[in-house]
């Protein structure tokens, strides 16, 4: 169970990883996700499911080197196995038809996006895209995002492709040159937190969802627990996805921090 | 079941019974002091996860079970959640058949090592026992409990086999105390079991809650291997509710379901700074440090180890989480807790133990906040001074605030152990089935059938928090209804 079938970089750091888990692939939605494990001592670590395919059997995560198990993670090779991989956890994504739907992406946050922007523009929606990173090579999943997005903007720090700028950025030209109706918004606190600063001077409904550090992601442990709208919630069975706008990002962003 | 012949034969008008009785006058066995638990001290036991007490020897546990009386009424029976034949298992321990001892206790009891090790007793058959009514010590019926599973464990009398199959399916949601007692009742009557668990473990709060200074891993894999030999097959990493729904179960030709979920989600206060870096809850706490390894192997997973630690709560729970920071390196440890400490709903024995290794308890004390420094980590807690008011309707008296009387409590680390809310996830998932307000599962007293009529459940999802006993009775009511509706 769980052995991995392909892999892919996609950057030095950031690998696609088509792993076997049946079940999963069969019950998941745009919005779950899943907790890994690797090693029998391993750490318990949520990662968002990108895609799926119920046919194969498979669920497609991808994983950002960033520390000592994401990295054992990244360092499997096709034939190895995860030890566990449990889901889909969370609430699955509300996917209605509201109009015109901008999706911000930001770095692998591209990739939880990526089943929200297909099913946004199955319901019918038009859809615009805005996948944001630092540079060039770390912009992920343009091809897939692309057959599904009306629009499709690339924004880079460096400018190395796309328009040079923060996602920020992308997203207000965007507002200014047409209605919207919805935002979207997966990617690292302090983006979420921006592009939800910018939509609430616009009073554009935003919806985020958020990585918080867990445990057990059922529930249990209360690790992943943020502030919204005053109260505490935990991301892991009441999220992962929130009204950015009540979303108390600085105190997840201190959270987060936990454990540096 | 197979054992009831057995049993039969041991009861109490049975020859060796009398011959017991007979062998010794009541005023001599009254006469024996009750048996202290061998313990290791406490100055070693911080420094380690080794559990605390050592169990009896077999003379120890052979004079203890002298004292019994034999009683013609015990009401030591009728004080336990799952009349376990009380005087049975202590006769055959005086009579030195350790094997028969385990085998009374396993026919009303699918986990009698976690149970003597875990259950209040001082509050359920210790607190019926005769002996009270003389002023005397009760019988140490949770000590001898442990010494017979734990006989028969270390000698292999134990071995259970399988029955034969009535060719029925049936799953279970949840490995925690509910479901493994479940699972026992049910192989026992030839039923195919599936255990389905959430975590990477099976024995749930077993594991990732009840430290093993306490209750070690080892004791709970034994029982969990006697499931396994009877049949029940445990399968990991699948969250009713998400990976298999309700229908997915019924396709897969379960006929009967038995959710015992547990208690999910934690309970903060509500109060500012909770979401502080350092503040957790204690199933955070003792999930990092028992299931996930954390700061005792080297696993991966962090966990903060604070150096001024309070855990705030006066249960079983939070005795855990203040032993458990004292082991990790906590030069102090505060239990902070609103009533006095005769309110509180820990064991007696965990409390001693506790303030054996040196943790400090500041009863009649409330939590109203917590400070943090620069980076967001707590340093403060301010604490207000309680008082006991009237009885509240639990009966114990409830604490009201004495006016202005506040103090602050330096701390790097809060574990709030303030109770759990059920797990929403089943509650959820399933259409069709009854929700109390609080967010448990309705089910019938005695059949513990829930709204649908193949689902039932027990333990904290039905109760919202109790104990490891009543959870296993839960799962023997339920056991034994839904095998009643699946062969009739």
């Amino acid at each position: 169970m769980f052995k991995i079938l392909e892999k892919e970089y996609f950057s030095p750091n950031v690998v696609k990883l088509e792993v076997e888990a049946p079940a999963i692939a069969r019950s998941r939605k745009p919005g779950h996700f899943v907790i890994v494990r690797t090693g029998a001592e391993g750490e318990r670590i949520p990662l968002t499911i990108a895609d799926a395919d119920p046919v194969k059997g498979t669920i497609m995560l991808v994983v950002q080197a960033v520390g000592y198990s994401t990295q054992r993670i990244c360092a499997l090779e096709p034939g190895d196995s995860l030890t566990d991989v449990v889901g889909p956890l969370g609430r699955a994504t509300k996917i209605e038809k509201v109009g015109t739907v901008v999706c911000c992406g930001g770095g692998v946050g591209v990739a939880p996006l990526l089943p929200i922007i297909k099913a946004m523009k199955q319901a019918g929606n038009r859809v615009v895209a805005i996948l944001a990173a630092r540079t060039k090579e770390l912009v992920i999943l343009e091809q897939q995002v692309a057959p599904w997005a009306d629009e499709l903007i690339i924004m880079t720090d460096d400018g190395s492709y796309g328009r040079k700028g923060l996602v920020t950025d992308g997203l207000e030209s965007v507002i200014n040159s047409e209605h919207v109706d919805l935002v979207v918004t997966i990617g690292p606190a302090v983006m979420m937190k921006f592009v939800s600063l910018l939509t609430l001077k616009y009073d554009i409904p935003t919806m985020c969802s958020l990585n918080t550090i867990m445990v057990d992601g059922t529930g249990m442990c209360g690790a992943c627990r943020v502030t919204v709208d005053g109260k505490t919630k935990f991301v892991c069975v009441d999220g992962p996805e929130f009204d950015a706008h009540k979303v108390n990002f600085d105190e997840m962003m201190m959270r987060l921090r936990s454990y540096n | 079941m197979s054992d009831s012949q057995d049993i039969c034969s041991a009861g109490r008008d049975s020859q060796w019974r009398k011959e017991l009785r007979d062998a010794m006058p009541a005023k001599e066995r009254t006469a024996i002091p009750r048996v202290e638990m061998p313990h290791l001290p406490a100055d070693y036991r911080i420094t380690c996860f080794e559990e605390v007490n050592e169990g009896l020897s077999d003379e120890q546990a052979l004079l203890e079970a002298k004292r019994c009386l034999d009683c013609p009424d015990p009401q030591c029976v009728s004080g336990c959640p799952v009349s376990i034949d009380i005087p049975g298992f202590i006769k055959n321990i005086q009579r030195g058949d350790f094997a028969q001892a385990s085998a009374v206790l396993r026919a009303t009891s699918a986990l009698p090592a976690v149970c003597g090790r875990v259950c209040p007793q001082e509050r359920q058959c210790e607190s019926k026992c005769i002996y009270n009514k003389m002023k005397k010590p009760p019988v140490a019926i949770g000590y001898l409990e442990r010494f017979a599973a734990d006989r028969a464990a270390a000698t292999h009398s134990d071995a259970v086999s399988r029955p034969a199959s009535t060719g029925i399916k049936v799953a279970v949601v949840g490995s925690g105390p509910a479901g493994l007692s479940f699972a026992g009742d049910m192989a026992a009557r030839g039923f195919d079991v599936t255990v389905f668990e959430a975590l990477h473990e099976i024995g749930g709060v077993l594991k990732y809650g009840i430290p093993e200074f306490r209750l070690p891993n080892s004791v709970v894999d034994h029982e969990i291997d006697q499931l396994r030999s009877m049949g029940v097959e445990f399968v990991k990493d699948v969250v009713i509710g998400k990976t298999y729904s309700h229908e997915d179960l019924k396709a897969m030709g379960f006929k009967g379901i038995f959710v015992a979920s547990g208690a999910g989600l934690p309970r903060f206060m509500g109060i500012p700074g909770e979401n502080l870096i350092g503040v957790m809850s204690s199933n955070e706490y003792l999930t990092r440090v028992n299931l996930m390894g954390a700061g005792r192997t080297d696993a991966p997973t962090p966990v903060i180890h604070g150096k001024h630690a309070a855990v705030i709560g006066g249960g079983n729970t939070a005795m855990d989480s203040a032993r458990t920071a004292r082991r990790m390196g906590a030069e102090k440890v505060y239990v902070v807790y609103r009533r006095g400490e005769a309110e509180m709903p820990a064991r007696i024995e965990e409390v001693a133990h506790a303030k054996e290794e040196g943790i400090e308890f500041l009863t009649l004390h409330n939590p109203v906040e917590y400070t943090g420094d620069e980076r967001g980590h707590v340093s403060m807690m301010r604490l207000q001074r309680m008082e006991l008011g009237a009885p509240d309707e639990s009966g114990r008296r409830s604490p009201v605030p004495v006016e202005g009387a506040i103090t602050e409590v330096a701390v790097d680390m809060v574990i709030v152990s303030v109770g759990v809310s059920p797990n929403p996830l089943i509650p959820e998932a399933v259409t069709g089935l009854d929700v109390s307000r609080r967010g448990t599962l309705v089910v019938n007293d005695v059949t513990m059938r829930t709204s649908l009529a193949d689902m039932y459940a027990g333990g904290d999802i039905v109760r919202g928090g109790a104990t490891v006993i009543l959870a296993m009775g839960d799962g023997r009511r339920a056991a034994s209804a839904m095998a009643a509706a699946l062969l009739a």
